[in-house]
Formats: C-alpha cells, sequence, structure tokens
C-alpha cells in the first residue's frame, strides 16, 4: 500500500466550520422545537409517596408533563447492556421513577414546555411526596449491607468474580518478603464541555422518526427505538451530529431522555428538544472510578514479584446498565506492563446510592494502574532499590509476545498482549526526563500501563467514488473529537490514490451507515480505521476491474495514483476515478468531466447483460472489519514535581510520556489525544472530586465547586512514540484515546510521596489531604 | 443591540439570558453553552470589543451595545481570521465546543496584549475550560496568532 | 438553569435608582451581575424586582480623592486593574484586583458590586478593611458614608440597608510596604484563606463570616473558621498563619 498520507500530519479537515461558528451540536438543531426538563429527586433514597403535577400542567406554556404512570413504557426496566454470568443481581432503572428512588438526580417527571424557562418554572410547581430511606453511599458502606439499595439484592452485591492465575497462597506463603496495601480510589465525573441533548422530529405522514442525539453509539440508539416504538429500524434515523466532548458517559444508553424525547415528538407532533443542564449533568449522568482495593503481594529479595493477590470492592452507583465491564477491566489490567505469574484478582460490585457508574476515559485502568504502581513503590520501598529498577526487573521483555496474561478480558476472551517493547518505554521514558531539578520537597514519579484497545464486535464503512472523481465515506461510529473525519480520510486517500482533501467523511449518522458499535474503548481507529481500510480497498480493486475493460490491461498492471487508474510504469495510459464510476454505472446520466472522459471509452461489447451476475452498478463498497482480538497499547509517563511544602500546592515541574499505540496515522491528532488525556489525569489526581456527603448529595455539582483545571493548572507535556505495529489488523494500529490518562494518578502519587515522605494511599489528592496526610505522619 | 455589525431589537422577555438570545432567537448558535454560572468560557462573546460571559448577561442588558460573537469574526467565504487560522495550524480544538468561546477570549487578549508574554498567555486563556486538548496547543495557537496578526 | 421570572427596571439617575429602591419590595440591584445571575441561574435568588444600575449615568469615574481613590459603582474591574491612578496611589488594589477571578469576568464585574456582595472569601472586601476605607450609601433620604469597619455584618451580609444603592467605594492610598497573597485551589478561585497587609495593618479574608483585621503576632487569634471541601477550620488557620508570614517578609 502506498503510504502518502498515512502518518502524516495532515492538518484537521473538521477545523473550518467548528472554528467559524458554524458547527453543528444538538442544542443548535431547533425547527421550532419544543423544550423540555426533568424534575428529579432531591433524595439518594426514598420512597415516592405521590407525585401531582396539576398545577405544572396548568402553567401558560406548557405543552405535557409526564409521570411513569402517563407512559406505555413506564414500566419497563431500562435495558441491561452487557450481560454477564457473574452478574447475578443486574438492576435497571425505569425511564421515570414512580416507586423509588435510589439517586439524588433520579428522573421523576418529565415537562414539555414552549421554552426551557417555562419548562423550569412549571418544574417548581410539581409536588412530589416522598419517605426518605436510609442512604448507602460508598463502597465501603455498600459492603456491611447495613442497609439495602435494592430490596432483592442480598449484601448490595451485584456481581462477584474471582479469577486466578498459578498457585497465590503458595507463592504467597514462599515469597521472601510480602506487603499489604489498602488503596483507595474515589469517583471521578468525565464533565465534557457539551453537556448531553436529545432532539427529535416525528414525521406521522412518512411514519420516520428522526432523532439527534448528543451520543457515542446512534446505531445503537437507533435498534432500540425502533423496538421500543415498533417501528422497522428503516423509519428511525439517529445522528450523532457534532459532539461536544465524550470521554464515555455518552456511550451509555438508554439515559431516560433518548426514550422520552422522542416519545414526546411522536405524541405532540412538534419537535421537541432536551438539552441537559451543567447541574443536572452533575446528578444523572453517569460516573465513575470508586473502588477500594486489599493487596498483598510477596516479592524476593531483588524485588522480583512472585504473587499478587487483589480484592477490590467496585461503586456501582444505583443500577448497573453497563454490567460490570468496568470491575472487569480493573482486574485484568492490574498486571500491566509485568510479569505476575501468580494473580488472584476478586472483586464485588456492590450498589450505593449514587449515579450508576460506567467507563469514563481510562474505564477501569486508573485505578488498576495505581495499584499496581503503587504495589511496586511499596517494594521498592521495603528493599530500599530504587522504584526504577524494581519496575525493570518485572517488566515482560520484548521477546515474550504475544504474552497471556491469563485472566479474563471484556471481550470475553482471555487477556493475551499482541505486542510491545516496554523496557524501551521506561528507557526512553527516563531518557526524556532528564536529571532531578535541585530543591527540597521534589520529587520523581513513574508508571508504566497497558491499555487494552480496539475491542470488538466489528465496525463497518461504506466508501464510494462519486462521478465528479471525488469520494465519500461513512462508518457507524460518531467522532466526539477525535478528527475521525481526517484520519478516516488519511486512510481512505491512500487506497484510492486521491487527495485527503477530495475525502468526505460521515460519521455516526445512520442515514449514511445504519451498522455499527460505537466510539469507546480506542477503538476507533482499529475497528473503523480498518473498516475503512477494507471498504476502500474493494472499491480500488473494483475500480481496477472496471478499468481494465477500458484500458486494456490486466488489473493487476494497474494503480491508483493521483486521482486516476493507469497502467503501472506508463501513467498517459489512464482514465481518472470519476470516469470510472461513470463506466460502474450501466446508466450514464452523469453531468460533468467524469461522463466526457468516459464517452472516449466506448463499453466495449461483451456478451450478456450489462450487469452481470455478481456485478454491482456504482463505484462503491462496502467492508467490516471484526477484529481477532484486542490490540494492546502501552506507555510510559514519568515526572518531576514539587510540593509547597506550607501551602501544598502542586507544581508539576516536567511530565513527559512516551507512547505506544503502534502505527500512528497522523501524529498531530494523536499528540492532541495524549496531551488531553495528561490533563483529565492532572484533573482527576488532585483537583477533581465528587464529593458524596452521608445522605448521598452531590456536595460540589457545579464547575465552581468541581475543580476541573484550568490552563494555569496544567504543564506543558513532553511527548515521545515507539511503534510496535499491532499484528491483528492490516493497518498495525493500535488505539490512543484513553492513553493519556490511565498512569497519570500512579505517577503524581509516586511523584508527591518521593516529595514530601508521606505515604499515599487514595486519590484524588488535595492540599487538605497532604496536609492532613503530613500531619497525621 | 449590535450584533455582528446589524441592529437587532432586544427581546421581550426580560430574563433571557444573552447567551439564549444569540443562539436561540438570532440563530447565532456558534455561540456554546457549557455552564450557565460563568465558569466554564464556552459562551464568551465580545462587548464593545472585551470578552464577557453572555451567560451572565440578560440580553436585554446589551441593549445600545456592539456585541461581537464567533460569526462575527471571519465572513462566510472569507479567510479565517489570525486567531482561527491559528487554532487550526496547531490543532487548537478537538471537539470544537469550547473554541468559540476561547477564540473570543484569544482576540480579547490580543488586542490588549499584541505580544504577549508567556504568562499573559496563561492568564489570557485561563477563564475558559477546556475538557479535550490539555491547553498545549491551545497555549501554541496564542503565540502563533499573535505572529499572524502582526 | 434559567432565571426565574422578575420585573426588571433599568433608571437611568442615582435619584431614580433609589426611588425604585424605596418603593419595590424585594429588589436587587444589579451591576456587574458576574455573583447575582449565577445566583439567578441556579434559582438560589429570586428577588421579584431587579434594579439594573448599568443606563445610571455617572457612575463609572475613578477619580483621586483625600489622598486615596474613589471608584464609583459602575466601574468594572478590569477598568480599575488598568487605571494608572489606582496603580499610582493605590497599587495594593490593582494587585488585589487581579486575583479577582479571571479578566473575563472582570470586565463586567465592579469593585463596588463585590463590596456590596460581602463574599468572606473574596479580595476587594479585605482591601478596603485593611486600608480601612469606606463606602458611599444613597437612599432617597440622603447620602451616608460607611467605614468599612462598619460595613460587613456577616456571610453575605453588609450595613447597607435595602433601600440604599452603593455609588462608592474609597479607598485610601496604599501604604509602604503592602502585599496581598490568598491560597486558591485554582488560579481566579475564591480563596481557602488570604491576607492583606497594608503597612502595619493585616486583613484576613476567607477564614471568618466577614473579613477581619487580625494582629501579625498571632493572626489567628480569635478565629473559627468554617470548613468545606476544601479546607478544615485547622488547614485554614494554618494557612493564615502562612499567609501571614508571606505578606509581612515581603
Amino acid at each position: 500500500m502506498t503510504t502518502r498520507w498515512f502518518g502524516a500530519p495532515v492538518q484537521r479537515v473538521e477545523d473550518d466550520r467548528l472554528l467559524r461558528g458554524h458547527g453543528r451540536f444538538t442544542d443548535d438543531i431547533d425547527e421550532g422545537a419544543l423544550e423540555c426538563c426533568f424534575v428529579r429527586s432531591p433524595y439518594a433514597h426514598a420512597r415516592i409517596v405521590s407525585i401531582n403535577a396539576d398545577a405544572a400542567r396548568a402553567v401558560p406554556g406548557v405543552v405535557a408533563v409526564y409521570t411513569a404512570a402517563d407512559l406505555p413504557f413506564g414500566g419497563v426496566d431500562l435495558p441491561l447492556l452487557i450481560p454477564h454470568p457473574n452478574l447475578t443481581h443486574g438492576r435497571t432503572q425505569r425511564c421515570l421513577a414512580s416507586e423509588r428512588v435510589r439517586y439524588a438526580g433520579e428522573a421523576v417527571v418529565f415537562l414539555v414546555a414552549e421554552s426551557r424557562y417555562i419548562a423550569e418554572d412549571a418544574a417548581e410547581l410539581v409536588e412530589v411526596e416522598y419517605e426518605q430511606l436510609p442512604v448507602v453511599i460508598t463502597p465501603e458502606v455498600a459492603l456491611e449491607a447495613a442497609h439495602l439499595v435494592h430490596d432483592d439484592v442480598p449484601g448490595n452485591v451485584a456481581a462477584e468474580m474471582l479469577q486466578q492465575k498459578g498457585d497465590v497462597d503458595a507463592a504467597l506463603k514462599a515469597a521472601p518478603h510480602r506487603k499489604h496495601l489498602r488503596l483507595r480510589f474515589e469517583r471521578g465525573a468525565a464533565s465534557p464541555m457539551e453537556g448531553r441533548a436529545v432532539w427529535a422530529r416525528w414525521s406521522a405522514s412518512e411514519r420516520r422518526l428522526l432523532v439527534y442525539d448528543s451520543t457515542q453509539s446512534p446505531t445503537s440508539i437507533r435498534g432500540g427505538l425502533a423496538v421500543l416504538f415498533g417501528l422497522p429500524e428503516s423509519s428511525v434515523e439517529v445522528i450523532a451530529p457534532d459532539v461536544g466532548g465524550g470521554f464515555g458517559p455518552k456511550i451509555m444508553l438508554f439515559y431516560p431522555d433518548e426514550l422520552l424525547v422522542p416519545f414526546a415528538a411522536m405524541q405532540l407532533g412538534r419537535p421537541v428538544k432536551w438539552t441537559e443542564d451543567r447541574q443536572e449533568h452533575f446528578t444523572a449522568v453517569n460516573q465513575e472510578r470508586g473502588q477500594v482495593h486489599e493487596v498483598e503481594v510477596g516479592f524476593d529479595d531483588e524485588g522480583h514479584v512472585r504473587a499478587l493477590s487483589d480484592d477490590f470492592i467496585h461503586d456501582a452507583g444505583a443500577y448497573t446498565p453497563y454490567g460490570i465491564i468496568l470491575p472487569i477491566i480493573s482486574a485484568a489490567q492490574l498486571p500491566g506492563p509485568y510479569r505476575i505469574s501468580n494473580y488472584r484478582v476478586r472483586f464485588r460490585d456492590l450498589y450505593t446510592n449514587a449515579v450508576p457508574t460506567s467507563p469514563y476515559r481510562g474505564a477501569g485502568r486508573p485505578h488498576a494502574c495505581f495499584v499496581m504502581e503503587r504495589t511496586l513503590d511499596a517494594i521498592a520501598a521495603e528493599l530500599g532499590i530504587e522504584r526504577v529498577e524494581v519496575r525493570r526487573r518485572n517488566l515482560i521483555q520484548p521477546d515474550e509476545f504475544p504474552y497471556d496474561v491469563g485472566v479474563g478480558w471484556q471481550d470475553g476472551n482471555t487477556v493475551v498482549y499482541d505486542s510491545g517493547n516496554y523496557p524501551e518505554l521506561l528507557d526512553r521514558a527516563l531518557q526524556k526526563l532528564g536529571p532531578k531539578p535541585a530543591g527540597d520537597q521534589v520529587g520523581m514519579g513513574i508508571g508504566i500501563y497497558v491499555e487494552g484497545t480496539g475491542v470488538g464486535p466489528y465496525e463497518g464503512a461504506h466508501v464510494q467514488v462519486l462521478v465528479s472523481g471525488k469520494v465519500v465515506a461513512a462508518t457507524g461510529i460518531p467522532s466526539q473529537g477525535q478528527a475521525h473525519a481526517t484520519v478516516w480520510a488519511q486512510v481512505v486517500a491512500d487506497e484510492l490514490g486521491v487527495d485527503v482533501a477530495d475525502v468526505e467523511v460521515t460519521g455516526g449518522d445512520t442515514r449514511r451507515f445504519p451498522w455499527g458499535v460505537g466510539t469507546f474503548a480506542s477503538r476507533g481507529a482499529v475497528t473503523a480505521g480498518n473498516a475503512m481500510h477494507v471498504a476502500a480497498r474493494m472499491v480500488a480493486d473494483k475500480a481496477r476491474q472496471i478499468a481494465s475493460d477500458h484500458l486494456e490491461a490486466a488489473p493487476e498492471d494497474l494503480e491508483l495514483v493521483g486521482g486516476r487508474v493507469s497502467v503501472k510504469g506508463s501513467p498517459d495510459r489512464g482514465i481518472p476515478l470519476g470516469a470510472v464510476a461513470v463506466l460502474s454505472n450501466p446508466v450514464r446520466y452523469a453531468f460533468g468531466g467524469g461522463t466526457e472522459a468516459a464517452t472516449q471509452f466506448a463499453a466495449r461489447p461483451r456478451p450478456g447483460p450489462p450487469l452481470q451476475d455478481g456485478e454491482q452498478p456504482g463505484l462503491e463498497a462496502t467492508g467490516y472489519y471484526s477484529p481477532p482480538g484486542s490490540t494492546w497499547a502501552s506507555g510510559c509517563h514519568a515526572a518531576y514535581v514539587r510540593v509547597d511544602p506550607k501551602t501544598f500546592r502542586l507544581e508539576i515541574l516536567k511530565y513527559v510520556v512516551v507512547h505506544d499505540c503502534g502505527r500512528v496515522i497522523n501524529p498531530l491528532v494523536l499528540q492532541g489525544q495524549i496531551e488531553g488525556g495528561v490533563a483529565q489525569g492532572i484533573g482527576g489526581a488532585f483537583y477533581e472530586r465528587l464529593a458524596y456527603d452521608a445522605d448521598g448529595q452531590l456536595r460540589n455539582a457545579s464547575f465552581m465547586e468541581f475543580l476541573m483545571p484550568y490552563a494555569t493548572e496544567i504543564p506543558p507535556i513532553e511527548i515521545d512514540h515507539i511503534e510496535t505495529p499491532s499484528p491483528l489488523n492490516p493497518l498495525g494500529v493500535k488505539g490512543a484515546g484513553e492513553a493519556g490518562v490511565i498512569p497519570v494518578g500512579a505517577v503524581l502519587a509516586s511523584a508527591i510521596e518521593d516529595a514530601l515522605h508521606v505515604p499515599i494511599t487514595e486519590m484524588p489528592l488535595s492540599p487538605l489531604k497532604l496536609y492532613e496526610a503530613l500531619l497525621s505522619s | 443591540m449590535r450584533v455582528n455589525g446589524s441592529e437587532h431589537p432586544a427581546p421581550r422577555d426580560a430574563r433571557r439570558l444573552l447567551s439564549d438570545h444569540l443562539r436561540h432567537d438570532l440563530g447565532l448558535t456558534g455561540t456554546h453553552v457549557g455552564c450557565e454560572h460563568g465558569v466554564c468560557g464556552c459562551c464568551t462573546v465580545l462587548l464593545d470589543g472585551a470578552p464577557v460571559r453572555s451567560c451572565l448577561m440578560l440580553a436585554v442588558q446589551a441593549e445600545g451595545h456592539d456585541v461581537t460573537t464567533i460569526e462575527g469574526l471571519a465572513r462566510d467565504g472569507a479567510p479565517l481570521h489570525p486567531v482561527q487560522q491559528a487554532f487550526h495550524e496547531c490543532h487548537g480544538l478537538q471537539c470544537g465546543f469550547c473554541t468559540p468561546g476561547f477564540v473570543v477570549s484569544v482576540v480579547g487578549l490580543l488586542a490588549r496584549h499584541p505580544h504577549p508574554t508567556e504568562q499573559e498567555i496563561e492568564e489570557g486563556i485561563s477563564g475558559n475550560l477546556c475538557r479535550c486538548t490539555g491547553y498545549a496547543s491551545i497555549r501554541r495557537a496564542v503565540t502563533r496568532a499573535a505572529e499572524l496578526s502582526r | 438553569m434559567k432565571p426565574p421570572p422578575f420585573e426588571y427596571h433599568a433608571p437611568t439617575s442615582v435619584e431614580e435608582a433609589c426611588s425604585l429602591l424605596a418603593s419595590l419590595e424585594d429588589a436587587k440591584v444589579l451591576a456587574g451581575g458576574q455573583s447575582l445571575i449565577p445566583l439567578l441561574n441556579f434559582r438560589l435568588a429570586r428577588p421579584q424586582h431587579l434594579v439594573d444600575i448599568n443606563h445610571v449615568t455617572g457612575l463609572d469615574r475613578i477619580s483621586e480623592k483625600d489622598g486615596g481613590v474613589a471608584v464609583q459603582a459602575l466601574v468594572r474591574q478590569s477598568a480599575v486593574e488598568d487605571s494608572e491612578l489606582v496603580a499610582r496611589v493605590c497599587p495594593l488594589l490593582r494587585d488585589a484586583v487581579r486575583l479577582v477571578a479571571h479578566r473575563v469576568i472582570r470586565n463586567r464585574g465592579t469593585v463596588c458590586g463585590s463590596i456590596a456582595h460581602a463574599d468572606p472569601a473574596s479580595e476587594l472586601p479585605a482591601v478596603l478593611l485593611a486600608l480601612g476605607g469606606s463606602v458611599t450609601a444613597v437612599s432617597v433620604k440622603g447620602k451616608r458614608v460607611i467605614h468599612s469597619q462598619e460595613l460587613f455584618k456577616g456571610v453575605f451580609e453588609t450595613s447597607l440597608r435595602p433601600e440604599e444603592l452603593l455609588t462608592e467605594a474609597w479607598f485610601p492610598a496604599s501604604p509602604q510596604p503592602f502585599a496581598i497573597h490568598e491560597e486558591s485551589r485554582r488560579h481566579g478561585d475564591f480563596a481557602l484563606a488570604g491576607a492583606v497587609r497594608a503597612g502595619d495593618r493585616l486583613a484576613l479574608f476567607g477564614v471568618a463570616p466577614t473579613p477581619v483585621l487580625a494582629e501579625r503576632r498571632d493572626p489567628t487569634q480569635g478565629l473559627e473558621p468554617s470548613a468545606d471541601l476544601e479546607a478544615t477550620p485547622d488547614f485554614r488557620l494554618h494557612l493564615v498563619r502562612v499567609l501571614t508570614e508571606r505578606v509581612f517578609a515581603a
């Protein structure tokens, strides 16, 4: 394959309209839409005694008020997306609660009005009588099971899973040293700048439903809506237009509004729109990260890990719509780049009276990495060996791939690393980090991680050459800023020998491509990227086939270069791709240059009908890619920090990243992904937290108190790459979307511990926590 | 009020936020709404040339003032404004939701400091949140924008 | 997050504003709006009437007065930040204003509004107190001057009466040496604790229901700071000692 575009820092094709303010986000779509708001539970756990919405219904401008009793699907449990045999007590919420609310923010009443202002006025008039119930908040409290989140879930345990590789008990017993650690990671929030939003229009005459949704998976939304409303899928179209960041929670479905907005549009015969505000984003959008780990590690005098046993509890929140993917990932990713021959991991997934959890960028990995790296630091401290050295001694070596970790993965397979070079990552990172700056309270931190990316089951792509010679391509997955339109264009342009500017990509629009899974789990480049490659190659083959008749040359002697199909070595003997597109359709009706060019090549008579068996009109193809297993990206982060010994303000003096995601499609885009990921990691490690009180109230549900970093809090990040191509897919790529965030907590914990000489056992940190840790040590 | 050079009547409803008025009454949806409490900066517009939060102003308060939104920086079909061009060149945007607020803020910053120091850049962009880029590319874009503006 | 309904008034003179404030029940003055409008958007404030003073003429001057600086009610914080007069006469005020939120907020927010709002963690009330400044309040009954030590009464509470409009804040010239230091989580956030030094005087903010004057030798004496997500009372007292040391090291 020619690699003209693949690997080049191509500037984004998405930028122009976004920079001019011509982006099209869901809330930008109006068309006279009614606007909505919710009445949400103010209590984390309560029984609903009564709901009276009469006064709200009477407000001028209010068009409809729905309670569960008003919905034909009011008694239906929302779907459990990923069932698992170990999820013995999976529970999901209903669209609107009518009997019980299990988190503050759970939707109870849905109001539709002429404007959001009126809807909010009316919502204040809805009277809901609650009888408060005991609240279960934090996984530790859930484990005590003094109170239950669900009456029929004993011990609050949604799921339990135990996995073992080797003989952990024997190895622990035989190990010269043992260490126990208790490590805690609090909840965090993705907080994309655009909250969630849904717009819907029902066309009664055509019986068609059109939905715009700020989602990471429009294809799944479409499938669900079709079933719920009893429509053929072809009557439902779902589009994720420009989406203002996702980072995980927008892959969750169905949020109640995703059903209620289309339902109201069908009922009321007018377009309906709901746009989440920031306050409700904090209390009604899925969160992540809450885990508590109890680690027992056995190691020898040289710091080699002989056995690792981890028993952790995971904060599921009030429901398990997303199954147990998060703790499964944590369990699987905990050993990371290290050779752990004897590994046992048990988790219990526990219900709490808080917003449900589902993946947020990193998805189970930042906590797993934190636990593993804290454990290695503890070993180093115990033995008096350099932290870097302990890591080096335990790393899986480049000649050990494919490497079987021996535990289960989220796709049902076991974890088998496809390729990598972990010692090289470490060496390069140290080299980049350089010598430690002078000064007191300066600490060094380091962390290495592995990330399973590119999970299946599949994605598809459609690629078509138009008679103009331009190319259109579409895939089911939407972009939330990852520059899909640019990088898919690079992949397609290489196969078709056209300029990247001549390829127009659409993602996340079921009108253009109806099948697919979604944008999550760092899977876009692997799944949709390879699907684009497959489809584009099919188109190229077809172009060669069609052109061969007209150029009187064998297809294998033809090449696609410069927007033409021509005979290798004789560029004059060629035909523009647009002309091939004209020839591909026996009805030649096209306007323009393509037709004129094609007429020079009168169709050669051949026996049989114009379109012969197996032939299809159009220079187009639909291709799919279904990965045989995950691709395993990896990286090493290292940092120097300084902590003010009196105010405990954190200053990150230097932060370096060495990253491996296989072959790089676009280094500019990749750099942006890493830089952004690290910034989110820094936010989650030192600034942001979700502060629930014992009553289950989130006490900092605003950007004033949920401290997302500004530019002033984020240092420059120095980035380097190595490339160990994945042997599993044609492009040799691995995912990169989540990489930046994963080890940041581990690195900063290590660095701050080194700077202040206080044990760091939890995330996130803050000046207050450091002050108190120092006082108590 | 004058918005991007054209006169518009004020809304009838006094409580309507300027951000909502621009977006939903005037159709200028490039101004985004990210928090409605003045922290994120997505809704930043120029009021008489200085960046302000349009979610922290009532639309009626803009009467008699000049409002410039992202749509007012470069006319359709015209080349990008130097700040927009710099964001493009430096990959200073990903999802694009915070972008109009950043671009407008940087226009305001460069009006005050045509040759900004590192610290002036830092402070100039520190009133806007971005969840995608980690700010590094935005810093680079400001430096580039200053070059392009010369 | 949309403001609740209210009646909107846009007086064009101080007299008109004062007569509105005198006659309206439950009225709130809207100046820069950078604190009030978020409260409206959260529906944490729901006044029946908003008296928007932005159209009042003759309230937008910074002037030298009685050896200090007088800042009128519609002077934006950014204008104070950029004022050569302020830089010359009261550089402490300029330094303090730079710590208020971000420039984009200061472009709209007013110095007098910040003082009238009386957020205990806010810088400008503490500066006024440290300097021993005063404010002018006008109502239909006349004008009165309130000394800073008589102004701040509690969390978001001042001795201004509901019918009074704060028309001017007067900051004495900053004595040498002066300094303001604060500890906040992010650049531009409200302070966990802060200290202002004006010569030998010390004022603290963020550590009591109002800004307070304190003694350099024992700055935490009598303080009972509140707890929140980012600081315990103990941590606040610790920060007070650290910040006091730093402003006096300047």
